[in-house]
């Protein structure tokens, strides 16, 4: 069973996939419940911080065997070879791996995330103020796309099969095979080019005016949004179907009630479950599409500041990026499962 | 009588085409994709120049036909190394089960747990970027989540009676996994794969845009887009273009996979 429920969650893959099959695995796995809620929350988070600590664990190793010295790439090239043993000393890097990695793990939980080789300041000052910004177009895209997808799934499934479910079929499919960051082309010249409602480029920091900044963030977040609500509009109206099929269904017709009381106090409830987990799993990926999204509209958020460092070999600031949007995906699927489980009390472990 | 099966009839269409369009761009293309030529600069359409050139004088369709080459390579190359790796590991794990495969799937999660963009994003980081480079990081990203297909599917099909029977019969594990169960799990394989190359074709398209997928002076449809932007104003076709080059060559198999999953 838990076999079963895992390939619900098979994102990268089932994204588009996820309809029909999947969904009957869920009923599958409702074969009552085992233990409490709370239980199996605290085990959900047990799994969940060891991979996070799995994750931080094969980064850390990852930028620790790069060839490359971290003391000489500080020093540079010509540095006296006394001053790269003292920085090497000064830096722990003599001492075992797993001992680097504890220390580094530890500070990194306070705060202190290292220092940037190129910029040397501090990593944790250089991200901070990134955060909010990421923050603010993820939580945007997500909020657009649960408005959008949820009540266009609904109108798709009451008219199914007539016009205009067939023409948002087809949009849709259309949709989800645009990349977020030619969605975000086509948006900058529709939107900033030619009716121009804002100015590509001009991007306004959060500090200087709220409304600004958030009116410049709208234009990315549909870009990031609208493949995501086209996948969604698409799974929740063919699960709507999928439940339509079922006995229950059927008995509440037969005492009565209109097709809207069986909709929205019966069957959506039950469509919603596979919906919302493929919501969290959407909002996982639309911060990491954020980062490709960002360079388009130019916004210098943490995608921006992750592929400068890459190009400029800055791996402290890589690693602690890499890390925080990492432990953010893991965190929100492990969201997801808790939610699911409230929603759902016949999903086994 | 049965209806028409519209998604995978243009779905296949669509595909056909472009798959005919990447193979002529192997072996043949009106102008050199690299060649610049100054009197050229941002020409419009004229029948040497079928799609107009781009701010060097490179001859847009040329680099299109390249382009779409190469998305083509990296997608089926990443699609290639996740579909075999994640068919061992799934059907080993699947099959025999135990300690082996709780750890194998727990080092799965964790790499599942991972956005694909951001796993290639350190891989380039360690290792730059580049074509090969981006074949095997994308392919390394997209194994979890082929091995567990795999896996569930052997889990599910490994006490069917077929496969006691032929048990029975005196065939060897390995024979039971990959001449009985693996023609089984086809199906649901086929459907993945098509749906995995999509995820890879948009994958490669962003890494390139990013600047760290196929390198200049090589043609790439995400390396023009992003080339484009800049003269989005004054030449929109030059980012159009490959854009809609990319979609289609998404939408002909996301159509084709929809279809077959009607069929079953």
């Amino acid at each position: 069973m838990t076999e079963l429920c895992s390939v619900i969650r098979c994102g990268v893959i089932c994204e588009a996939d996820y309809t029909g099959s999947r969904i009957e695995h869920a009923d599958v796995c409702g074969t009552g419940m085992k233990g409490g809620d709370m239980k199996y929350i605290i085990k959900k988070l047990t799994t969940t911080a060891a991979t996070v600590l799995i994750v931080s664990f094969l980064v850390f190793l990852a930028f620790s065997v790069i060839p490359g010295d971290p003391a000489l790439s500080r020093l540079g090239t010509q540095a006296t070879p006394e001053a790269l043993s003292a920085l090497r000393e000064e830096m722990g890097l003599n001492r075992p791996l797993i001992v680097r990695y504890g220390d580094w793990l530890i500070s990194f939980v306070r705060g202190d995330m290292g220092e940037s080789y190129s910029y040397h300041m501090p990593v944790q000052s250089m991200i901070l103020e990134k955060i909010p910004i990421t923050l603010t177009l993820t939580v945007m895209s997500f909020l657009m796309m649960a408005l959008i997808s949820v009540p266009l799934g609904i109108y798709c499934a009451k008219h199914r099969d007539q016009f205009a479910d067939r023409f948002i079929y087809t949009l849709n499919q259309v949709i989800m095979a645009v990349p977020p960051f030619f969605m975000g082309l086509l948006i900058t010249w529709l939107f900033g080019l030619i009716f121009r409602l804002f100015t590509p480029g001009g991007y306004i920091s959060y500090t200087k005016s709220v409304s600004g900044f958030l009116y410049y963030l709208i234009f990315p977040a549909v870009a990031i949004a609208l493949p995501k609500c086209a996948m969604t509009a698409k799974l929740l109206r063919t699960s709507l179907l999928d439940e339509m099929k079922k006995d229950y269904v059927r008995t509440a017709y037969s005492r009565g009630n209109h097709t809207n009381g069986v909709l929205y106090r019966h069957v959506l409830k039950n469509a919603l479950i596979p919906v919302v987990t493929f919501m969290g799993m959407a909002l996982g990926d639309m911060l990491a599409g954020s980062i490709i999204v960002e360079q388009v509209f130019k916004i210098p958020g943490l995608g921006r500041i992750l592929l400068t460092s890459i190009s400029n070999r800055d791996y402290p600031v890589v690693q602690a990026v890499i890390v925080l949007i990492a432990a953010w995906v893991i965190a929100i699927n492990c969201l997801v499962d808790i939610i699911y489980k409230i929603v759902d009390p016949r999903i086994e472990e | 009588m049965k209806k028409k099966n519209w998604n995978l009839l243009i779905g296949g269409l669509l595909s056909g085409i472009m798959l005919l369009f990447i193979v002529v761009g192997f072996f043949y293309t009106p102008c050199s994709p690299e060649a610049m030529d100054n009197a050229a600069k941002f020409a419009g359409v004229s029948a040497k120049h079928l799609m107009g050139c781009d701010h060097f004088g490179r001859d847009i369709f040329s680099r299109i036909l390249k382009g779409c080459g190469n998305t083509f390579i990296v997608a089926f190359g990443t699609v290639l190394i996740g579909t075999l790796c994640g068919i061992f590991l799934g059907a080993f794990t699947g099959y025999y089960g135990g300690v082996l495969d709780e750890i194998l799937m727990r080092v799965n999660d964790a790499v599942f747990a991972f956005p694909s963009i951001l796993l290639a994003l350190v891989f380039v980081s360690l290792f730059g970027g580049g074509k090969y480079n981006i074949i095997l990081a994308l392919g390394i990203a997209f194994v979890p989540s082929f091995a567990r297909i795999v896996r569930s599917e052997f889990i599910r099909c490994k006490n069917m009676d077929y496969v006691k029977s032929a048990r029975l019969m005196g065939a060897g594990d390995l024979r039971i996994m990959f001449v009985h169960i693996l023609p089984n799990v086809m199906p649901v394989l086929v459907s993945s794969v098509l749906i995995g190359f999509n995820n890879a074709v948009l994958a490669e398209a962003g890494m390139s845009y990013l600047g760290i997928g196929v390198q200049p002076p090589e043609a790439s449809l995400g390396r023009m887009l992003s080339e484009a932007q800049s003269y989005l104003f004054s030449k929109p076709s030059m980012a159009f273009l490959p854009g809609l080059m990319i979609v289609l060559l998404v939408l002909g198999f996301s159509l084709m996979s929809e279809g077959l999953k009607r069929e079953r």
